[in-house]
């Protein structure tokens, strides 16, 4: 009884809570809005460095966000790797014995590369970027790691701990570097901004599959009577 | 009512859902998808109600792939924070709220 009163309850708050969410909505759209924001973009696209806006956006007049970003992903990767247990990396009772996924990754794991480059690329005039790079390339990581591909390189060590760090270092060096410069906080110097965004980019893609991938290794094995992790030993 | 507007209400809707689910459920795993159905709403939220004003707006739309970004690999993180609080507790809900039917294995 108390229990479906609660439930009641419960449910009439959130209805409630959409329901001004909703009218707050309402009120926001009937609004005209003196905000001219994307107008501002138009007319500095051109000294963006890119030609795909919001590319622009993340990568030159909104930065501050995209450096926050990777570096909120680095301390969510670093935090998972620490709750792992390193010995899961060679278990071979995770390894799937799928004859078909054998077969599939001797022909998606080329393609897959050569998209993650692609989508890269193509983020400088259409969608694609970092982030989607990025995540094919974690992906084509998962998909080696369920067909039991070795990759020394997810092991706690130099090169994780480079992989993880290498995106969020090298943009804060640019950005630092600008300031050192008598410039603002992460203000490319002008005509050099998009050799640095194809750099950032590429280093971005790197650190963000790097994460993605070593979140999805750290999850720890799940096998419920090993008594590996409460041992009181 | 345009379709865009239409967009940011559904986000609105899928808000009150995850908020629900997120106060009424008890296995860790369906707060975590309530949590991230709720983002999902503030998502659509911030695409829709923008475009109803000048048409696709990129600032927003760069906003919110960050967004997702960061709510992937939080999502991440919160897996692997529950399957070891798992681990450890063998339960699969919080303390307080054992008592619920769905409380299986993960």
């Amino acid at each position: 009884m108390i229990r479906a009163l609660r439930t009641c309850f419960i449910a009439l708050a959130c209805i409630a809570f959409s329901a001004v969410l909703g009218a707050s909505i309402w009120v926001i759209a009937g609004d005209p809005g003196q905000g001219n924001l994307s107008q501002l973009l138009s007319e500095n696209m051109s000294r963006s460095g890119v030609e795909h806006p919001v590319t622009a956006v993340l990568l030159n007049f909104r930065s501050y966000d995209t450096l926050l970003e990777i570096g909120v992903l680095v301390i969510a990767g670093i935090a998972g790797i620490s709750m792992s247990k390193t010995t899961s990396l060679e278990d071979p009772e995770l390894r799937t014995s799928d004859p078909l996924l054998y077969a599939l990754q001797r022909w998606f794991i080329p393609l897959m590369l050569v998209l993650a480059g692609y989508l890269l690329w193509a983020g400088a005039d259409r969608p694609g970027g970092a982030f989607q790079a990025g995540a094919v390339l974690a992906a084509t990581g998962v998909l080696m790691r369920l067909g039991g591909i070795p990759m020394e390189f997810l092991r706690p060590g130099l090169l994780l701990r480079l992989g993880l760090a290498l995106g969020f270092s090298v943009f804060l060096l640019a950005a630092v570097v600008s300031v050192i410069g008598g410039d603002a906080f992460l203000a490319y110097p002008p005509g050099m901004a998009k050799p640095l965004i194809l750099v950032i980019e590429s280093v971005l893609t790197l650190s963000i599959a790097m994460v993605l991938l070593a979140l999805f290794v750290s999850a720890p094995v799940n096998d419920a009577e090993d008594p590996e992790e409460g041992d009181p030993s | 009512m345009t379709p865009s507007l239409l967009y940011a209400m559904a986000g609105a809707v899928l808000c009150g859902i995850g908020l629900f689910g997120l106060l009424r459920l008890s296995h860790l795993l369906r707060k975590l998808l309530a949590f991230n159905i709720m983002g999902s709403g503030v998502f659509l939220i911030m695409v829709g109600l923008p475009q109803h004003h000048v048409g696709p707006d990129p600032v927003p739309q760069a906003l919110v792939l960050t967004g997702i970004v960061v709510a992937i690999a939080a999502t991440a993180l919160a897996v692997v924070l529950i399957r070891r609080y798992y681990h450890q507790s063998g339960m699969a809900s919080l303390e307080g709220e054992a008592d619920s039917r769905e409380g299986g294995p993960l």
